[in-house]
């Protein structure tokens, strides 16, 4: 027997908030699928799913979207994370896209922003009614008006301007065929609740998540791994530094950031006290301007 | 550390996103480059300040028009509690963010200026408050620094919005004002030095005190909808069947007496589980799985309440509702009902009258429009297990949606 809480403290509140929205899901849709890319954030989204459905397993199917720039580390972790929980992995290629021609490869230009056609082509292939999302709101000023349920047309589009309004604990998921709901169950966790909750929970993340050692330059500020995608050019010094990763996204264009942080309680130490978004620090896709996550979001990014 | 959600709700001038801004600034969780990209766009924009209404207008239609147009939810925390404030917007949709904001919020924050006094939107804010049943109100008294920090002013409004208050009977939660000013930062997060006269609590201060144990959720009968039906079939666990939910009300025991409802069959609770052990308690809020010691039918949509005080099930009852949508509400008109976790076909028999949420007199109407509350007759198609509003927030509230479009387009609160 587990002793009674007396009180439930923000990380059981946040907790028992996703696991009641993924059981929502679960009752109310045929065909639900968890995106998971080995980050995180989908991490902690793959644990929430485990609490709420166990002793079962799984009701649905975990989908990453490769977008062939991945660090090896992170394939590996997602893999092994689905073979533990017996769950099917359906991998989405860009790089199917692009040999398809669906979309182009600008030369040296980023990979996210092509995602989009293949998340669609992902969710149309699988005939998803329902998709789970590890997006947080406090990651960025669009997401900060997302719904738990993200309506979706045939396009995959979203209309910030026409949401559903959204009202105490109750979710409406109601959808024609080939439209589809994104549901976002860790919308209300910032970026310091993950990781308390990492550390609370002890939940394994890849080790680039924790300082190391590692070959990096300089680029826009940030600090590039030397990995096959992201190549130093020609003025940009190669340095050894200890870093660590605050998100694990495309390689090409997550930066590290210097930090000594090693263990899960000193990380939430890092965030408690850094000054500066995950996105800001490492992410050159979002840098592109004030609205670039709005309008990705809007064609049905992520 | 805990959690406490808050809602706020202001008109346009009254520095509301100024007062947010400030609360996100000076707990230090506004963050570097989300300061620099606002003092870009500020200077962009020609601001004579840095606008801290751009941290939370996230869309670009609402940065290009200077207008906030949805509920946006911010994030801080302090080292002793976690903040999740919902900003709901003064001017389109009023009403509807309002209620969207309230319905989950255990404060709402309703912004007075100090040289208006209470005004209408003040009313209008308070009444919305204690329809949702929001149970603690702040009144923040903004803008103090523009009338010298005037005790005489400020307490003048509180009495006015006492006076409203009780004028109206209005089944106000706790109320606090606090006299402040946002753009200064006065009573906000530091004391201002110029009101020795007032000794209560800072805005911040307020905010890390207030009792958020849910007492009274504690304290009722158990209420537990059942969500989702557990069942691994697995060689383990080939007969485990358990019923997977959120404990709306009440504590939950193994072995506690409780009855299925609508059908109405009664058994006991043989365990609690969860993925992190089994349970001896379950508390309100808890997402948890149920097995019962009999082999009753139960399913999602039915609940599990306390089989000494458990609601009965009705077909016809008595709401109030927000009506949310451009195509007024009209008596007979065919609706789905989302309550807790059933969802049944409905018709609205009746539309009693409208509020008027600024005197809360109750006027009769043929129709409800768009942002208007009132009071509906509500037929089901299968009875639905209700609790009044008034004492349960969970049990006692649902969604309309349209069943041809999917929109949400009302919610319901249920007559006491």
């Amino acid at each position: 027997m587990t002793a009674t809480k007396a009180q439930l403290d923000q990380l059981d509140v946040l907790e028992a908030e996703a696991v009641h929205v993924m059981r929502e899901v679960a009752a109310e849709f045929e065909r639900p699928a968890l995106l998971f890319s080995g980050g995180k954030d989908s991490i902690v989204m793959l644990r929430l799913a485990e609490k709420a459905f166990w002793p079962a397993r799984l009701p649905f199917p975990l989908v990453h979207v490769d977008t062939g720039h991945n660090f090896d580390e992170v394939l590996a972790f997602r893999d092994q994370r689905a073979e533990e929980l017996q769950a099917r992995l359906v991998v989405a290629k860009v790089q199917d896209d692009i040999d398809a021609g669906r979309v182009v490869e600008v030369p040296g230009g980023l990979r996210n922003p092509l995602q989009t056609t293949t998340l669609l082509r992902a969710i149309e292939e699988g005939r998803y009614d329902a998709v789970f999302g590890g997006a947080r709101r406090d990651e960025e000023k669009a997401r900060a008006k997302e719904r738990f349920f993200s309506f979706r047309d045939a396009f995959g589009q979203w209309d910030p301007k026409n949401q559903r309004p959204e009202l105490w604990d109750l979710y409406n998921g109601r959808h024609n065929p080939g439209e589809h709901i994104r549901v976002f169950p860790l919308s209300n966790w910032t970026e310091l609740d993950v990781w308390r909750y990492i550390a609370r929970e002890g939940i394994e993340v890849p080790s680039l998540y924790y300082a190391h050692e590692r070959e990096v330059f300089e680029r826009d500020g940030m600090l590039l791994g030397v990995t096959p995608v992201s190549q130093p050019r020609e003025g940009e010094t190669v340095t050894t530094r200890t870093v660590r990763y605050r998100t694990v996204g495309d390689a090409s264009c997550t930066g590290a950031v210097a930090s000594p942080a090693a263990t899960p309680l000193e990380v939430v130490e890092e965030v408690a006290t850094t000054r500066i978004t995950e996105r800001g620090a490492t992410r050159a896709d979002d840098r592109a301007s004030e609205a670039a996550m709005e309008d990705r979001k809007k064609e049905g990014y992520f | 550390m805990d959690l406490l959600r808050f809602a706020t709700a202001g008109s346009v001038d009254d520095g509301k996103s100024t007062l947010i801004g400030r609360l996100l600034y000076d707990s230090k969780s506004v963050f570097q480059d989300q300061l620099e990209s606002v003092e870009r766009t500020s200077a962009d924009r020609g601001d004579d300040y840095t606008n801290l209404a751009l941290l939370t207008d996230g869309l670009r239609a609402e940065r290009e028009q200077g207008i906030t147009i949805d509920v946006a939810y911010r994030y801080f925390s302090t080292p002793v509690r976690s903040f999740i404030v919902a900003d709901t917007p003064g001017h389109v949709q009023y009403t509807r963010n309002m209620v969207t904001g309230a319905s989950t919020a255990d404060l709402a924050l309703v912004l007075v200026d100090a040289r208006k006094g209470v005004i209408e939107q003040t009313r209008r804010h308070a009444s919305l408050s204690a329809l949702l049943r929001v149970p603690h109100l702040v009144l923040a008294v903004n803008k103090m620094d523009l009338v010298g920090w005037d005790q005489a002013v400020f307490d003048g409004i509180v009495a006015d919005f006492t006076q409203f208050a009780s004028d109206l009977s209005l089944d106000l939660p706790r109320v606090t004002a606090i006299p402040l000013s946002a753009l200064h930062g006065g009573n906000v997060v530091e004391r201002a030095a110029e009101t020795p006269w007032y000794t209560g609590p800072t805005l911040l201060e307020h905010l890390e005190q207030v009792d958020v144990v849910r007492d009274e959720a504690h304290a009722r009968s158990a209420r537990f909808p059942v969500q989702y039906v557990i069942r691994p079939m697995s060689t383990e666990r080939p007969d485990y069947r358990g019923y997977a939910g959120t404990l709306s009300a009440g504590r939950l025991r193994p072995g506690d007496a409780v009855v299925v409802l609508p059908s109405g069959r009664t058994t006991t609770v043989a365990g609690i589980d969860t993925f992190d052990g089994e349970l001896d308690e379950a508390l309100p809020g808890q997402a948890v799985t149920v097995r019962l010691a009999d082999e009753v039918d139960v399913s999602r949509g039915d609940l599990l309440a306390a089989a000494d005080d458990a609601p009965t099930p009705v077909s016809t009852f008595a709401a109030t509702v927000c009506w949310m949508t451009d195509a007024p509400l009209v008596p007979g008109r065919r609706l789905l009902v989302k309550h807790t976790t059933r969802t049944v076909k409905a018709i609205v028999t009746e539309v009693q009258d409208r509020l008027d949420v600024t005197t809360l007199a109750h006027e009769p109407v043929p129709s409800l429009q768009l942002n208007d509350i009132g009071r509906v007759t509500v037929r089901s198609a299968s009875p639905l297990v209700l609790d009044p509003y008034v004492v349960d927030r969970r049990t006692g509230a649902f969604i309309l949606i349209d069943e041809a479009s999917g929109a949400t387009v009302g919610a319901g609160m249920v007559a006491g």
